[in-house]
């Protein structure tokens, strides 16, 4: 029968809500979240680490959860999808994603939203060729990027006029 | 005074109308639906590729605590396919397995170590057969038979020969062959397949939640796998993760996930990992296409003789409507007569191709403006005076009875033309540098009946309630492209009022109206014209309301959309009151509308399968590639593309140009990267790094140019946007190599080390060449 796999109490903030899980050590990240904590918006587009479907924000760094133990996230602030937008507005990226048509089918774009927010954080007025580098890991299958790119844009743009994030 | 005119929806970039789902995260997919007491569906696979099955085994699965149910070909009561006369695949392998992957038992259990475990526990004895991994393999002489049924492992041997071929070849200036091979391509969605299936044990009854394009094909498959009745299954659509053609047909995890959840009388949840969904396949076969043209001196093509074979994998799926495809649609891009195919779709031991975007064009497009551009140069004509000596004049008719009512290829020439620079810029680029063009075409809906039940094409549900809001109830699959978007717009637009007033419910065969689906571009023409139907007999009714509170003759009720009067004078009366009259004594009212496609649009009898290629409209597309080679590397960068789609009219200008780069970049990927790869029949490449999807990196700025030559039957003119301009890329792009180079790719995907090999070959050849010259002097 199964052998007992060890598990940890797992501490972390999710979505700005601290809580505390008792989780199987070999749980990944993206498994906690669907499952335990049943955040949905993060999607599983691979078998590992092909696609960044499942990009979340962990200490504000993009992150596959789907390369990350759960465990391995004591302590750590966790940001996925679901807790972005604040009061049911949406963020100046999901509005690009939104009006740009950054997103048509929708399953690459938590991961793209979330990719891009970790930019904007670090760069507010990214060139091209910033917005570029930072969603290298994340494949859309609908949109050939372009509009990706433009909806980034919308949002830079308009975050640095001045609108809050969230 | 009221100023009030209609509200307009269509012709205006719109946002997607379950845009902020996405967005937020809150839409669900298939694998998001999730109760306390879901199971875990797991499939076993066969591990060889031709083999029949001698024995097996499952009560030691059966008898591993917390196994809920395990499933074989034994559940099924009926195979499944697609068309009537090629249902050849069964849901779980009866008797043989006829590729590695194949779905041979399912398991449901309460989690996935418990899966899995039960999984190794089914016993399977397989007596091995001869397999065949390519398609001349396959049709050997003394070959094994994968099916009975279909001698010398054909799927089907597709030919036509209109004109007269031969006489217009010996006329013709010139006549060049090209003999290309193009690698077997996935759609690689971003969704891996998935289903939730939930049975109500005390009833009897199915409702299910599959990753599908074409929810009603499910639900005809399952009733006749499971041997329900229709009526006791409910299947309702999620948010679907893209599709482009991978889930046009029923896939075993659809009807596996149904098997599990009767056996287990419980909730499963089967979903695919990304190598299932890889080896489920239904991408666009290998093919190899001869071809052969002849061309006047002006350019004027006299003739095409061609062949086409596809490996098409293990079972029929769509196979007979690809290679037809191949071949009839040589017809109505070009002014074409003369015209001979022969196809041939053969059976190997590989996963089932299926219906890619662009289904059965790509290729034959491919080889055929590579050939004309190479005759152009040989000729010293300019590629696109080529195209422009042998555009269509419409109306016609096609040599094999395709209907074009509107062309606008022409005009999409002079768009790339002018925005590419291509006259001033043509030959002046710096060395390793090209420009390459293409055309390409395709259908608005495949129009002839698929079935003979007399049912519309399309039909739309808009119901009106008490609080004036408007439900748009449609089986149309929304899979991300915006279908539910452009028919919100067209009843917005036919009623005049704001889009906000309308809510759509997309596919719930309890709820909406039947509808075959998302593919071959239908939706926007045949469902866009329905929704049209619905709203104008939604407005008759409103309008005879308005007329009777107004105590006006209808005729003279003039409709502002959210104002209905009688008269420049009149204040008249909103939307609601107008509502309100018209559900008075009458209660909540739903109208319906339909469309249907017209006889002469069904395509021609002049040969066996002549109807495939039959629609209402051809869209028309024309592009212009950029690229830069590096010598020594012989990496390709696509710098630039320029791209204009003739779409007839752009219900959601935003959509189009969505559509139409995602067709292009798509186009990209099969030109240089993608592939899939067998050893003895092994998936090589069943993940996404070493199936190389163009990456953010690589993908060059689209410029869209939407050109709108309206057809006479198309929703407000509309034609279809979103595979068109998919095929022009692949020969765009090896012209644009040619441009740079000087050599003519043959074999695609054309990867670095595929360009090297014909980089060096040609320095070889020149040396010699420069040496014979040398020699001669």
């Amino acid at each position: 029968m199964t052998k007992t796999i060890a598990k940890t109490v797992l501490s972390l903030n999710l979505n700005g809500v601290v809580r505390d899980d008792v989780i199987p050590d070999n749980l990944l990240l993206v498994d906690y979240l669907r499952e335990k904590a049943s955040l949905t918006g993060t999607k599983i587009g691979c078998d590992g680490g092909e696609c960044g479907a499942c990009t979340v924000l962990i200490d504000g760094r993009p992150r596959h959860a789907c390369l990350t133990l759960a465990a391995t996230c004591q302590d750590s602030e966790i940001e996925t999808i679901d807790g972005l937008s604040r009061d049911s507005r949406l963020t100046a990226l999901q509005r690009g994603f939104n009006e740009k048509l950054g997103a048509q089918c929708g399953f690459c774009t938590p991961g793209m939203i979330m990719a891009s927010e970790a930019l904007l954080r670090r760069i507010p007025n990214p060139s091209e060729t910033d917005i570029r580098d930072a969603l290298a890991a994340n494949i859309c299958r609908c949109t050939g990027y372009v509009k990706i790119i433009e909806a980034v844009q919308f949002a830079a743009q308009a975050l640095t006029e001045g609108e809050p994030a969230a | 005074m009221n100023e009030t005119s209609p509200a307009q929806s269509i012709g205006v970039p719109k946002p997607l109308v379950d845009g902020p789902e996405k967005t937020t995260g809150k839409a669900m997919f298939a694998a998001d639906f999730q109760t306390a007491e879901t199971l875990v569906g797991r499939i076993l696979r066969s591990p060889v590729a031709h083999a029949n099955i001698i024995a097996m085994d499952i009560a030691k699965a059966e008898a591993l605590p917390g196994v809920h149910a395990v499933v074989t070909e034994a559940d099924c009561s009926d195979s499944y396919g697609v068309l009537p006369i090629a249902m050849n695949e069964w849901a779980l392998a009866r008797g043989r397995v006829r590729y590695r992957g194949e779905p041979v038992a399912a398991v449901a259990a309460i989690d996935v170590a418990t899966a899995q475990r039960a999984l190794d526990l089914i016993e399977v004895t397989y007596e091995e057969l001869p397999a065949y991994f390519t398609a001349e393999a396959a049709r050997a002489e003394g070959a094994v038979l994968l099916h009975d049924d279909k001698p010398g492992n054909i799927e089907r041997d597709a030919e036509f020969d209109l004109g007269d071929v031969d006489a217009e070849l010996a006329a013709a200036d010139l006549v060049r062959e090209i003999d290309v091979n193009c690698a077997e391509v996935c759609q690689v969605q971003m969704e891996p397949h998935a289903a939730f299936a939930e049975y109500d044990g005390a009833r009897e009854r199915l409702t299910i939640r599959p990753s599908t394009q074409v929810p009603f094909y499910v639900h005809k498959m399952l009733a006749r796998t499971m041997g329900m009745a229709e009526g006791h299954i409910r299947v309702i659509k999620p948010h679907i993760g893209g599709g482009f053609g991978s889930r046009t047909e029923t896939l075993q995890s659809d009807l596996i996930a149904g098997l599990l959840a009767r056996k287990a009388r419980a909730t499963v949840k089967v979903v695919l990992s990304r190598e299932e969904t890889f080896i489920t396949h239904r991408g666009r076969p290998e093919s190899r296409i001869k071809m052969k043209v002849g061309m006047k001196a002006d350019g004027t093509i006299t003739a095409v003789d061609f062949t086409v074979q596809q490996r098409g994998g293990a079972y029929s799926g769509y196979g007979i409507v690809t290679i037809l495809y191949s071949g009839s649609m040589i017809y109505g891009l070009y002014n074409i007569v003369s015209a001979r195919f022969q196809g041939v779709r053969v059976l190997t031991n590989t996963p089932p191709c299926g219906a890619f975007r662009g289904h059965g064009t790509v290729k034959t497009r491919f080889a055929f403006e590579g050939l004309i551009d190479d005759m152009a140069r040989e000729l010293g004509l300019d590629p696109f005076a080529v195209r422009r000596a042998n555009l269509l004049v419409a109306p016609t008719m096609t040599e094999n009875d395709l209907l074009v009512n509107s062309y606008g290829l022409d005009q999409c020439l002079d768009w790339v033309e002018n925005a590419s620079g291509w006259k001033s810029r043509k030959g002046k680029l710096a060395p390793n540098k090209g420009l390459g063009m293409a055309c390409s075409h395709y259908i608005s809906g495949a129009s002839k009946p698929k079935h003979w039940t007399g049912e519309p094409h399309a039909t739309i549900h808009l119901r009106v309630d008490w609080d004036a809001s408007i439900t748009l109830l449609t089986g149309a699959a929304e899979i991300g492209q915006g279908s539910s978007t452009v028919m919100a717009q067209c009843v917005a637009e036919t009623l005049g009022v704001d889009m906000g007033r309308i809510n759509v419910i997309s596919s719930d065969s309890a709820l909406t109206p039947k509808d075959n689906g998302s593919y071959s571009s239908r939706v926007t023409f045949m469902v866009g014209n329905a929704s049209i139907d619905a709203a104008q007999n939604l407005k008759a009714r409103l309008v005879e309301a308005a007329a009777r509170k107004l105590e006006i003759p209808a005729a003279d009720v003039e409709c502002l959309g959210e104002v209905y009067r009688g008269g420049q004078q009149d204040q008249g009366l909103t939307f609601e009151e107008v509502v309100m009259e018209a559900l008075s004594g009458e209660g909540t009212i739903t109208v319906k509308g339909n469309y249907d496609t017209i006889p002469e649009s069904w395509g021609g009898r002049k040969y066996r399968g002549a109807a495939i290629g039959g629609t209402m409209a051809f869209s028309y597309a024309a592009q212009v590639v950029e690229v830069t080679v590096d010598p020594h590397t012989a990496e390709i960068t696509v710098d630039k593309v320029w791209v204009a789609h003739d779409c007839g009219k752009a219900l959601n200008p935003l959509a189009v140009e969505g559509q139409v780069q995602g067709s292009v970049w798509m186009g990209m990927g099969q030109a240089m990267s993608e592939e899939t790869a067998f050893h003895e029949g092994l998936p090589l490449a069943a993940n996404m790094l070493d199936y190389r999807v163009p990456t953010i990196i690589e993908s060059p700025p689209i410029e869209v140019g939407i050109i709108e030559a309206a057809d006479p039957h198309g929703p407000f003119g509309a034609k279809e946007a979103g595979e068109g301009s998919l095929s022009g890329f692949l020969p765009a792009l090896t012209n644009a190599v040619a441009d740079a180079m000087g050599v003519r790719a043959a074999e695609l995907p054309l990867t670095p080390d595929r360009l090297l090999e014909l980089l060096e070959k040609k320095v070889r050849e020149d040396a010699a060449t420069s040496g014979r010259n040398r020699g001669a002097a």
